[in-house]
Formats: structure tokens, C-alpha cells, sequence
């Protein structure tokens, strides 16, 4: 029976691979990510009916199936449900949901482990009881804590925990229910409780790898003794004060980090709780949640570092949640030159005359932005896309590798409205033909296009890539109000000649600009 | 310092595994078109919920009287199901989307 659990394994194992790498093809995707499931879904099930462990069946089959369907059920409501602009936050919301399990899971397997017996046995040598002679075995009998499953437990414990809780910190800013906090000092602090939370755990481990004392007059009882011994109490007490710290770290870790750096924020996450389920995978020796937790934690780190690239940020920069910290003081002092440098005024343009000026382009570019995702207006956007093109006019889309809360945000929310790929330039073909642009409009994006990140080296996201749009010959940018966006900069393209601005609801403005444009 | 040794010996497959995956898991994702970057993450999201196995095998092997373990092994299932389920359900859905065009 462990031998067909063991194929049940292999094959998700391939699956999960093989769904990752379908998952990069547009054409391929959706069934990747149903093989990838139906892996999942053989995993789940050989591990209910045919885990063994010492040839103990599992039991508690009532808990784990009551679980099943209350969690699967909750997640497809969940899923099918949610509005196309909430997708990134429930995205997070369900990775601090796999963070918290693993977590658990480190915490029971605690529980287990501190009760003892500390007696352990182990064979070294590959492979295993082959043969005498064979290859050299070796017992190993090892009285005392199991420092390497200490080990990974605290790893599963503190890793889970920071991903639970800063994707819960990340879900509750994405919509609005917790606001940036920054205060001075913040990144010391945080640096300073990660180094908290490393120091204890290494303590803990030095604790537990003491073994046990051997009294030479009586071998024999003071094993028995060692082996029977519970965990040193300060073990105990320690391990729940790490599980603590680090949910709070993960607090502290995501609160002062705003805007831009969001989407970073959650792949980064996403890869941690790869490695605390890989953490899992090491506990009971299961490839499957091995390889998984791997996989996912390798791939997600690389989207991560390619996302910081995007922007110009190193990543320890974003792991200290320093970004936000120097936002906070950068803005302030921003916003200081600014009102010393005088922005001179900026210029309105009225529906009517954006209108005529898009309509006698002969080519238009927009520029979403997550504007665009919070009015809905994705469907207006394509709308007015098509109108333009039956007029003769060229349109396209500049997309921005971070525009939006998520990579590729923009790139899902204009697919719903139909719009077709070959309509989407990325970042460089777009900076290309910017020069040869009559008209571009700017839907909601604010820090993407803002040109201080060339030329002001005191603002925050100096450095960072940006669209162009300036070398367009008209730009209409569309906003709420002047207000600044979300990660806080002030924007000098609303005050530059070529600049225009449109003020209004996303939806609202294009349907306005679609009934004019039907008009001329 | 042993100990660590031993544990490394013990478990020299499992950390043969976690070396290659990592160049995998670089490799597989290094041709992604930008396009693809919330679904992909969102799929990545939906794997990682294999963590729901470890929650089985908990849940599992809990003593029925130990109601702490108990408790928490069946949050853990029903936390692990939600990441599983929900993420491959809303990939799935953000990919529909992505079909419907062509």
C-alpha cells in the first residue's frame, strides 16, 4: 500500500512541475493549471486512505473530511464570487491561509515531539538495509531532542507565521481596512526582532543539542532517564515566544510598505510559504510537499527578484520594509521641494475637446493603471479601444510591469474586457513608440509614469523603469483628483505643457468620451 | 555540531531534491511572458497548498483525546483546503478569461 502512495506522490510531484511550466504559456495555461490540480487532488486522497506510518493507518477520518468540505467548499465560494479587482487580495488572503497551515502543523508536531520518548534511530548509508555487505551501514541510536526536527519545526513555525500574518496584513491594505504606518525607526526595529527571533531559535537548538548528561556510575538509568526526560521547560516556553514574534514580525514587516511595493510584497510571500510547506515535507519525509513547497518557493523568489529589478529595489531593501520608512521621510521632504521648487499650475481638458483630439489621432496609447481596476472600466476602456479603431485610429496599450497591486494585474483585468494581446506592449516596445504617439491617456496610473524616478534622485522610486509619456505629443491623464497616488510621490507630469488633465471616475470619463466620440 | 551531520546523512535524498527543484523552479518560471505573472502566481499560490498533507497527516494522527491537537489539526485542514481549492479554482478563473479572447 505505502508503494502506491509513494506513485501518487511521483506523479503529483510531475504534475505540480509540469502545471508550472504549462502555467508560462499562454496556450497551454488553463489546462496546466488543471493537471497541476488533478495532482493535488491525487495527493489528497492517496494520503486519507493509504498513509501509513509504523503501520498505523491514520484515523479521525470524521475531523479531516468535515475539514475538507468546509475549506473547499468556502474556497470555491470564495473564489468564484470575488470581483475581477479583488482577485490580488484573495490571492494573499489564501496564501496566509497555506502560511497559517503550516504553522499549525509545526506547532502540533511540538506538541508531539516535547512529549517524548527522546530515543531516535536511523540508518546512514544508501541504500538502506540493501544487503550485508553491500554498501557500509551504519545505526544510529540518538538519545536526546531530534535537533535537525526541532529544526524544522521552528523553521515551519516562524516562516509559516511571518507568511500568515503579512498576507493578512497585505489582504487588509489592498482593500482599504489598514492603512500604511510608518513610524521612525520602523526598519531598526523590524531588523532588530527578525535578529530576536533568529537568536532565540538558535538558542533553543543549542539548548536541545546539549543531550543528555551521563552520569558514568549509573549508565544505564540516566539514559533511560534522558530518554524519558520531558524538553527543557525553557525550550518549551521559548518556542511559543518565536511563534509570537514572528507573527507579529509579519505584521511589522508588511504595515510600512506601500503602493508600489505591494505586488513585490506578495510573491515574496507567496515563495515563503513554499518553503514552509517544504518544511512539512522534510518532517514526514514526503516528496510531494517537498518538491511543491520548493518549487513554488524558487519561483516565487525569481518572479520577486525580476519584480524588484522592475523597480530598481534590492530585495533586502524590501525585506527590512525600509521602502516604506524612507517613502514616509522622502515624501515629506519631496513634497518640501516641491512647494520650494513651485509646480506651476497644470491644465484641465474638458470631455468634449479630449475627445476630438483622440478621435483625429492617428494613434492613441493608454496607459492603465489601478485606477482603471477600482472603477470597473476595464469594459468602457476596450469599448472606446474599438470605437477608436473603427475611426481609423491605432490603439494600444502600454503596460507597465508593476502597474496595478499584482505582476500582470492590468494584463488579467484588460483580458476579462476581451482586449487582445496583440493590443499589450510591454514596457520597452511601448518607451519605443511613445515618440511616435499623438495622444496618450493615462487611466488611473500615477507612479509609473512619474518622471521624477529619471530625474530627482531624492524621490523614493528613483531609479525605478518608467513609461515614457512624455515623449508623446499630447497627454491626457485621467484621475479622481490631484491627490498624490498610492505609494505617496508627488507627480511633476500633471504640471508639465503637454499635460493635460481629465478629473472624473474612470468608468464615468470613458463612457462620457465613448457617447462624444459616437457624436462627431 | 553531530547531530546536524547525522540529520544531513539521514536525509541526503530529501536535500539532494531541494537543490535540484530550486534550479527548476528558476528555470521553469525564467520564460514567462509578463502577461502571465498574476496567474502564474496565483498557480504557484494553489502548489504550495500541497502544505494540506502535512495537515492531513496531523489531523490524522492526533490522539482523539488531545483536544488542543485535535483543534488546531483540523484548523490546519480546513485553512490548507481553502488554499488549495480557492487558488486553483481562481487561477482557473483568471485564465478563462484570458481563453475567451481567442
Amino acid at each position: 500500500m505505502g508503494s502506491v502512495l509513494t506513485v501518487c506522490y511521483l506523479i503529483a510531484s510531475v504534475t505540480f512541475i509540469l502545471g508550472l511550466k504549462m502555467l508560462s504559456d499562454p496556450a497551454t495555461a488553463r489546462r496546466g493549471n488543471l493537471i497541476a490540480a488533478g495532482g493535488m487532488t491525487l495527493a489528497i486522497i492517496g494520503t486519507i486512505f493509504l498513509y501509513e506510518d509504523g503501520g498505523e493507518r491514520l484515523h479521525n477520518y470524521g475531523w479531516i473530511f468535515t475539514g475538507i468540505v468546509i475549506g473547499g467548499i468556502g474556497g470555491t465560494f470564495a473564489a468564484r464570487k470575488v470581483q475581477m479587482t479583488a482577485m490580488p487580495e484573495l490571492v494573499s488572503l489564501f496564501n496566509g491561509m497555506g502560511g497559517a497551515c503550516a504553522a499549525l502543523i509545526s506547532i502540533v508536531e511540538f506538541g508531539r515531539l516535547r512529549q517524548g520518548p527522546f530515543l531516535r534511530g536511523g540508518w546512514t548509508g544508501y541504500p538502506p538495509l540493501s544487503g550485508p555487505g553491500d554498501t557500509v551501514q551504519k545505526l544510529h541510536l540518538q538519545i536526546g531532542v531530534p535537533v535537525g526536527e526541532l529544526l524544522i519545526i521552528l523553521l515551519g513555525v516562524i516562516i509559516g507565521s511571518v507568511s500568515f500574518a503579512g498576507s493578512v496584513v497585505a489582504w487588509g491594505k489592498l482593500n482599504g481596512r489598514i492603512k500604511d504606518i510608518t513610524f521612525k525607526g520602523q526598519h531598526i526595529i523590524n531588523l532588530g526582532l527578525f535578529v530576536v527571533i533568529l537568536a532565540l531559535a538558535g538558542y533553543v537548538l543549542a539548548v536541545a543539542n546539549r543531550g543528555p548528561e551521563v552520569d558514568t556510575e549509573h549508565v544505564w538509568t540516566s539514559l533511560l532517564e534522558a530518554v524519558n526526560a520531558p524538553l527543557p521547560a525553557i525550550v518549551r516556553v521559548l518556542f511559543y515566544v518565536v511563534f509570537v514574534l514572528s507573527v507579529v514580525y509579519g505584521v511589522f514587516f508588511v504595515l510600512p510598505i506601500g503602493g508600489a511595493d505591494m505586488p513585490v510584497v506578495i510573491s515574496l510571500l507567496n515563495s515563503f510559504t513554499g518553503v514552509a510547506a517544504a518544511c512539512g515535507g522534510f518532517l514526514y519525509d514526503n516528496k510531494a510537499m517537498l518538491t511543491g513547497g520548493i518549487l513554488v518557493g524558487a519561483a516565487g523568489t525569481l518572479l520577486t527578484i525580476l519584480m524588484c529589478r522592475a523597480m530598481n529595489r534590492s530585495l533586502l531593501n524590501v525585506l527590512i520594509g525600509s521602502f516604506g520608512g524612507t517613502t514616509g521621510g522622502a515624501a515629506g521632504g519631496a513634497g518640501a521641494a516641491g512647494a520650494g521648487k513651485e509646480q506651476g499650475s497644470y491644465k484641465e481638458i474638458s470631455i468634449s475637446d479630449a475627445a476630438m483630439v483622440m478621435s483625429y489621432a492617428h494613434k492613441v496609447m493608454i496607459v492603465p493603471g489601478y485606477g482603471l481596476a477600482v472603477a470597473q472600466a476595464q469594459h468602457a476602456c476596450h469599448e472606446l479601444e474599438k470605437l477608436l479603431t473603427e475611426k481609423g485610429v491605432e490603439v494600444k496599450y502600454a503596460i507597465h510591469p508593476v502597474a496595478g497591486r499584482m505582476p500582470g494585474h492590468m494584463n488579467v483585468l484588460l483580458a476579462e474586457a476581451d482586449v487582445s494581446y496583440d493590443n499589450l506592449l510591454e514596457m520597452e516596445q511601448a518607451n519605443e513608440q511613445f515618440p511616435s504617439t499623438d495622444v496618450v491617456v493615462v487611466l488611473g496610473a500615477n507612479d509609473v509614469v512619474n518622471p521624477a524616478a529619471k530625474t530627482d534622485p531624492s524621490s523614493p522610486i528613483y531609479g525605478m523603469p518608467i513609461l515614457d509619456v512624455e515623449a508623446a505629443k499630447t497627454c491626457i491623464v485621467n484621475k479622481r483628483s490631484m491627490k498624490p497616488g498610492y505609494a505617496g510621490i508627488e507627480n511633476e507630469l500633471f504640471f508639465r505643457p503637454r499635460t493635460s488633465m481629465l478629473f472624473g471616475d474612470a468608468k464615468k470619463v470613458l463612457q462620457d468620451l465613448i457617447s462624444e466620440i459616437k457624436n462627431i | 555540531m553531530q547531530h546536524i551531520l547525522n540529520w544531513i546523512g539521514m536525509h541526503q535524498e530529501m536535500i539532494y531534491i531541494v537543490i535540484l527543484m530550486i534550479f527548476l523552479g528558476i528555470e521553469v518560471i525564467g520564460r514567462v511572458p509578463a502577461v502571465l505573472h498574476t496567474p502564474l502566481m496565483s498557480g504557484a499560490n494553489a502548489i504550495h497548498g500541497v502544505v494540506i498533507i502535512g495537515a492531513i497527516i496531523v489531523m490524522g494522527k492526533a490522539d482523539p483525546h488531545n483536544y488542543v491537537a485535535l483543534g488546531l489539526g483540523f484548523l490546519a485542514v480546513v485553512l490548507g483546503t481553502l488554499n488549495v481549492v480557492g487558488g486553483f479554482v481562481v487561477t482557473d478563473r483568471m485564465l478563462e478569461m484570458f481563453k475567451k479572447r481567442r
